[in-house]
């Protein structure tokens, strides 16, 4: 939907934004393109005048001399080679610089586009296809890439040898100028006809690849289902339609745009002729001043006019389809930020006599709430991992509540579970707290502060998230855990790794704690990961801890170990839990059990059993 | 290279004539400039009206016939380059289509994707350019180059001089930029490699406040990309430079030669033009047939990749004259060892040997790792054992049809996919012309039914792609129900109800003991409680089998099995529900 909308965004807008970016930032280089540009067309010019003059006035007076004179030709040569000298100087100049502003423009997009991406709320990556995202610095930046240093360059050159042409031919007569452009015109027309036609084409065959890019992904993720059920003769029979729906698509589009060289080339003899029987006539009658000198000069940058108009018009196609992906690169940039109007921050503490907190630069292991109050005053909160959630609503969308009047109390060192069905809002809650997603009504308060006010990253500093999914950056085993606190020594992180049950399986692998992962730790099992995601919150130790536990795929032995591990972390802090395991809440200080949004049930496992509601059903498996 | 161009099939025509083609396009160009020279000197200089009348009409008449051959060579172009693409894809779906399950797991799905799009686009579009340009080019340059040693040989040896000097720079430059290429594309890999990184897992970047740490290390790889681009495109911005230089070279080299043999007679006027605009089609075609080279070497890669998938030879094969009918559920493991990697690597089954009956119920239970998925992967041929063999129904497992052999062997896989479409057409994968009421039954057997009822469109409701519509436990029971469907005489679950909560579980099981008692079934589980009321339970412990017994006697004697079960037992609950 977002895409197709996009497509139809004015493209010359979407230009216009390109350009003002690769100017902006290289304005004097800009500049230094175009002079380059402008004195290398006027160098070529004196160049093509020389070569058009070079028989007339230099060989022909030589002819039929006893001792020819070749020294005002080696003079007028030593003249021109300082011209062309100049021109090969201006082309490198223009090259060259349009390097450094094609690739700084670049790499200013990819750094601008990421840091965007970071500031982005988590909505927006729930909401969009991660493939999307990924498209737009694959796809997009790349036809970007290409256009900054391929066509814009070329479109200048071009358009830089039409004006010079173009005066040139001015100068020389102005009747046989009005025919050039005028086949130029019908050139252009053709040509944007043809463009047209193409396009049209090629979005229809971008829409096929798309398709097929979409079967196949399918098709090949289940390939093994496939084989299983004895299906692939079907699976080939699907696929021959869509493939040559996309063969069809793909020929027309070709077909247009490989049309466009030999009509535009052909209109430009035909423009040829015509100046040269039209200038005929003029000379012949004496009009307009028409000699046959200037009817063979101008003939000679008849050609100089339409090869231009010919490139242009080849550019233009490469452009339109350019901005389509400019729009969506462009399109991410524009996404609003996540918000952040918190005002409460989290600082270092020390402990005054008279236990009063106050603010200090040294690490004491205390930290506070530095809470700034209207009228100018400052309180301390000590950070302690009290939670309160206070009839709370909330729903991914205003019309669609998913969550409705949760209501409870963490006191710190607490240990709360959730159980339920999938899809009753277990791990939605867990959302809320860290402020992924704002709350639609009621309140949530961190130490008795509604966490509205506290400044995000503090907020999530204070808060420990492992989640089901592991997710591991590429970089040694030490570096991911460590991704918890940055300055953490070697010696934390390893001690943190001891107390997740991380670190025997570890110290097992190649080159223990230096072992490179890459592809999300893809060499080791689900349940390794899962132990080094725990290391990592461990190293971070915040005072509030959310874990959404790991499911069936790791095998019973693994699962001990990540359940030990988790348990050892879990001492000592306020924790949310999202029980998949019975064993991992037993001790748990209250159970809430979720169904559709709402917390039906709460209370210890023995209350909880003895009630025979709906804990004890999933519990036991019976129906009570 | 061979292996790509076999695949033209029925656009051979259309590949071969595109060069003929813009051979005759090419023609009428060369030939243009002849026509010009008459219009210039028979017609202007000597001011014959009629002459330029002729030789104008002439001159549109090749230009009609140069557009022409220009359309159809774009046409044919056109056709071949599409059709190529269209019958690579095609031939690699195809034999994707015959890869076993070993041949599959050296692939990545996005790695196949990528072959059956990119690549094949960028093959396609340097086949249209070679066929087109690749003629061109050269065809131009060799006339050119005879035009000019028929007007004059001593320029001409200028003009051979300058073209091979030029060659030469342009691929000393050639050769350092691809060096320097490859460097940049395997940075700009390890950028996209961080992008995603950060994409999947952002949740992680800001729990834990990461943002600005992700942005430095992202801006050190950026600053790298971008040198790295800055050294390959500066040495790129030599070859327009270069280029000029030798064209200039020529240029003043024509005019100074060329002016002292006209003054000693040798050479016409006339000459002077052609050999100008000679020398410019001479470099344009050499810079032509660079970017050729160019867009050839870079879908070097390409080809090579698409080239690995057409001529990865599928590992099993049917025998010929195989057996089509599989008497029973007998399954008989005599000896079986099986390690992934044939000859090398660790065996990841040893010295299997068990027996088992048509119609019995098997529970296998086993630490990740210890081979419970291998074990049964062999048993419908998904792989061929290392050593011993598999028989089912009395027969070697090799001696059937492979067709026949899964039909009659249905495995529901751990990793399992619903198709896009709906729960209807997802069901008849297992039996194509189902009716509706024998789908419903299916479902009712696998307990899928409640949800389905629930729903309002019952059957008929859309499946999304993946089934990401459904929850884990449904999807689970949809595949069983799949599976059930083609009546099979073995039945293997691999970890199929691992989403599914204990109740429904145990009804699922319930139904195969009434509704399929004939069929020999197969379940792997991690929780006991899945298999403690199988006839009989496997343990498998490293590949090897450790128990083999009833879950009474396995709790008196076998280890392994005790330590799950009173680990599972003191927290066996599961939450995790449909």
């Amino acid at each position: 939907m977002k895409r197709q909308k996009n497509q139809t965004a004015a493209p010359i807008s979407t230009m216009g934004r390109v350009l003002r970016l690769m100017v902006g930032n290289y304005k004097f280089s800009f500049l230094m393109v175009v002079i380059c540009i402008l004195v290398g067309a006027v160098a070529t010019m004196r160049g093509m005048l020389f070569v058009q003059s070079l028989v007339d006035d230099y060989i022909v007076p030589l002819l039929g001399q006893e001792k020819p004179d070749f020294s005002l030709l080696a003079k007028a040569i030593s003249g021109i080679l300082i011209f062309y000298l100049i021109g090969i100087a201006a082309a490198y100049g223009y090259n060259r610089i349009m390097v450094t502003i094609s690739q700084g423009t670049m790499r200013r997009l990819r750094l601008d586009l990421f840091g965007k991406m970071e500031s982005l709320p988590i909505r927006y990556f729930d909401t969009h296809a991660h493939g999307d995202v990924m498209s737009v610095y694959t796809n997009d930046v790349d036809t970007l890439r290409q256009l900054l240093s391929q066509s814009i360059p070329q479109i200048i050159n071009s358009a830089a040898t039409l004006v010079a042409t173009f005066i040139s031919l001015v100068v020389l007569s102005v009747p046989l100028t009005v025919i050039t452009v005028a086949m130029a015109g019908v050139m252009l027309l053709v040509t944007t006809r043809l463009t047209g036609l193409s396009g049209k084409y090629f979005q229809l065959q971008q829409k096929n690849l798309g398709a097929v890019n979409g079967y196949i992904e399918e098709m090949l993720d289940g390939q093994r289902v496939v084989k299983v059920f004895c299906h692939e003769e079907e699976a080939v029979a699907d696929f021959k339609k869509i493939n040559e729906a996309l063969r069809d698509s793909a020929d027309k589009a070709n077909c247009y745009s490989l049309l466009l060289m030999p009509i535009n080339a052909n209109i430009g003899n035909l423009s040829y002729v015509l100046c040269a029987v039209i200038g005929a006539l003029l000379a012949l009658h004496g009009a307009a001043g028409m000699t046959i000198g200037t009817i063979i000069a101008f003939l000679g940058l008849n050609k100089n006019f339409t090869q231009p108009i010919t490139q242009i018009s080849q550019q233009s196609n490469s452009v339109v389809m350019a901005m389509a992906g400019a729009q969506r690169v462009f399109d991410l940039l524009d996404e609003p930020a996540e918000e952040d109007n918190g005002y409460v921050e989290l600082v270092n503490a020390r402990e005054n006599g008279d236990g009063s907190l106050e603010e200090t630069a040294e690490r004491t292991g205390i930290w506070a709430w530095k809470h700034p109050h209207s009228d100018g005053s400052l309180t301390f909160t000590r950070l302690q991992g009290e939670v309160v959630m206070d009839d709370v609503d909330f729903g991914y969308d205003e019309t669609k509540m998913v969550l409705h009047n949760i209501k409870l109390y963490a006191e710190p060192g607490q240990k709360l579970a959730f159980v339920g069905t999938t899809g009753a809002g277990k791990t939605t809650i867990t959302n809320l707290i860290n402020r992924f997603y704002d709350i639609q009504d009621g309140k949530i308060r961190y130490d008795g502060i509604n966490i509205n006010k506290i400044k995000k990253p503090d907020l999530r500093r204070s808060l420990g998230v492992v989640l089901q999914e592991t997710n591991l950056f590429t970089g040694t085993v030490m570096d991911n855990i460590r991704y918890g606190k940055l300055d953490a020594t070697d010696e934390e992180c390893i001690a943190a790794a001891k107390l997740a049950n991380a670190d025997s399986f570890i110290r097992r692998l190649p080159d223990g704690y230096q072992t490179m992962l890459t592809g999300n730790g893809s060499s080791l099992s689900q349940g390794q990961r899962q132990l080094i995601a725990i290391a990592r919150a461990a190293v971070a130790d915040p005072p509030v801890l959310i874990l959404d536990e790991a499911t069936s795929s790791i095998d019973t032995r693994t699962e001990k170990l990540v359940q030990d591990g988790m348990d050892a972390l879990m001492k000592g802090r306020t924790t949310f839990v999202i029980a998949h395991r019975l064993s991992t809440i037993q001790n748990a200080d209250c159970i809430m059990v979720m169904d559709q949004g709402r917390i039906i049930e709460r209370g210890s496992h023995d209350e909880l059993i003895a009630k025979k509601g709906r804990y004890y059903q999933l519990y036991t498996g019976k129906a009570a | 290279m061979r292996t790509i161009f076999k695949q033209l099939k029925q656009y051979k025509t259309a590949a071969a004539l595109t060069p003929i083609l813009t051979a005759l396009e090419v023609l009428m160009e060369v030939l243009l400039p002849f026509i010009t020279a008459v219009i210039i000197d028979e017609g202007l200089q000597k001011e014959n009206l009629s002459v330029v009348y002729r030789y104008g009409i002439l001159m549109v008449a090749m230009a009609g016939f140069s557009l022409f051959f220009g359309a159809m060579s774009g046409k044919y172009a056109s056709r071949a380059s599409s059709g190529l693409a269209a019958n690579l894809r095609e031939s690699m779906y195809e034999k994707i289509q015959t890869f076993s399950f070993s041949n599959m797991d050296k692939y990545s799905t996005a790695g196949l994707v990528t072959r059956m799009t990119t690549d094949v686009t960028n093959v396609q579009n340097a086949f249209q350019m070679v066929i087109r340009v690749a003629v061109r080019a050269p065809f131009m340059m060799i006339a050119s180059m005879v035009m000019s040693f028929i007007i004059n040989p001593s320029i001409a040896m200028i003009f051979l001089t300058a073209v091979i000097f030029l060659a030469l720079i342009m691929v000393f430059l050639m050769k350092r930029t691809t060096g320097i290429f490859q460097q940049v594309f395997q940075k700009y890999d390890a950028l996209n490699g961080t992008v995603q990184e950060n994409i999947n897992g952002i949740r992680v970047v800001k729990s834990y406040v990461r943002e600005d740490y992700e942005n430095q290390k992202f801006g050190k790889a950026a600053d790298g990309l971008y040198r790295l681009f800055v050294k390959a495109e500066a040495l790129v911005a030599l070859n327009n430079p270069v280029m000029m230089l030798v064209v200039y070279a020529c240029i003043i080299a024509v005019s100074w030669f060329g002016a002292h043999f006209i003054v000693s007679g040798t050479m016409t006027t006339g000459n002077i033009t052609s050999l100008f605009s000679y020398v410019m089609s001479i470099m344009m075609s050499l810079m032509m047939l660079s970017m050729v080279f160019v867009m050839i070497t870079m879908s070097f890669a390409g080809i090579r990749r698409i080239s690995q998938i057409l001529n990865e030879e599928p590992e099993l094969h049917n025998k010929e004259q195989a057996d089509l009918a599989v008497p029973d559920g007998s399954i008989d493991f005599n000896h079986v060892g099986f390690s992934y990697k044939k000859g090398a690597g660790k065996e990841a089954l040893q010295d299997i040997d068990l027996h088992i009956r048509s119609g019995e119920t098997i529970g296998i239970i086993g630490g990740t790792g210890s081979g419970k998925s291998s074990l049964v992967n062999l048993i419908s041929r998904l792989y061929d054992v290392t050593s011993g063999n598999v028989c089912v129904g009395g027969k070697d497992v090799r001696e059937y049809d492979m067709d026949a052999l899964r039909e009659q062997v249905a495995v529901v896989l751990q990793k399992n996919v619903l198709f896009s479409g709906t729960i209807l057409s997802n069901l008849r994968w297992g039996k194509k012309d189902a009716t509706e009421e024998e789908c419903m039954e299916a479902c009712r057997q696998a307990a899928a039914d409640e949800f389905i009822e629930r729903l309002p469109e019952g059957l008929n409701t859309r499946v999304e792609q993946g089934g990401a519509n459904f929850s884990g436990g449904q999807k689970q029971r949809l595949c069983i129900a799949r599976a059930l469907l083609k009546k099979p005489k073995v039945l293997i679950l691999d970890d199929s109800t691992s989403a599914v909560d204990t109740a429904t579980d145990a009804r699922i099981r319930e139904c195969f003991r009434t509704k399929i008692p004939g069929t020999t079934k197969l379940i792997i589980a991690q929780r006991i409680s899945s298999v403690q009321d199988a006839d009989r339970i496997l343990v498998l412990e490293d590949g090897r089998v450790n128990g083999f017994d009833t879950h009474e006697n396995l709790l008196k004697t076998n280890n392994i099995y005790r330590e799950i079960y009173e680990s599972q037992q003191k927290a066996g609950g599961d939450f995790d529900q449909a």
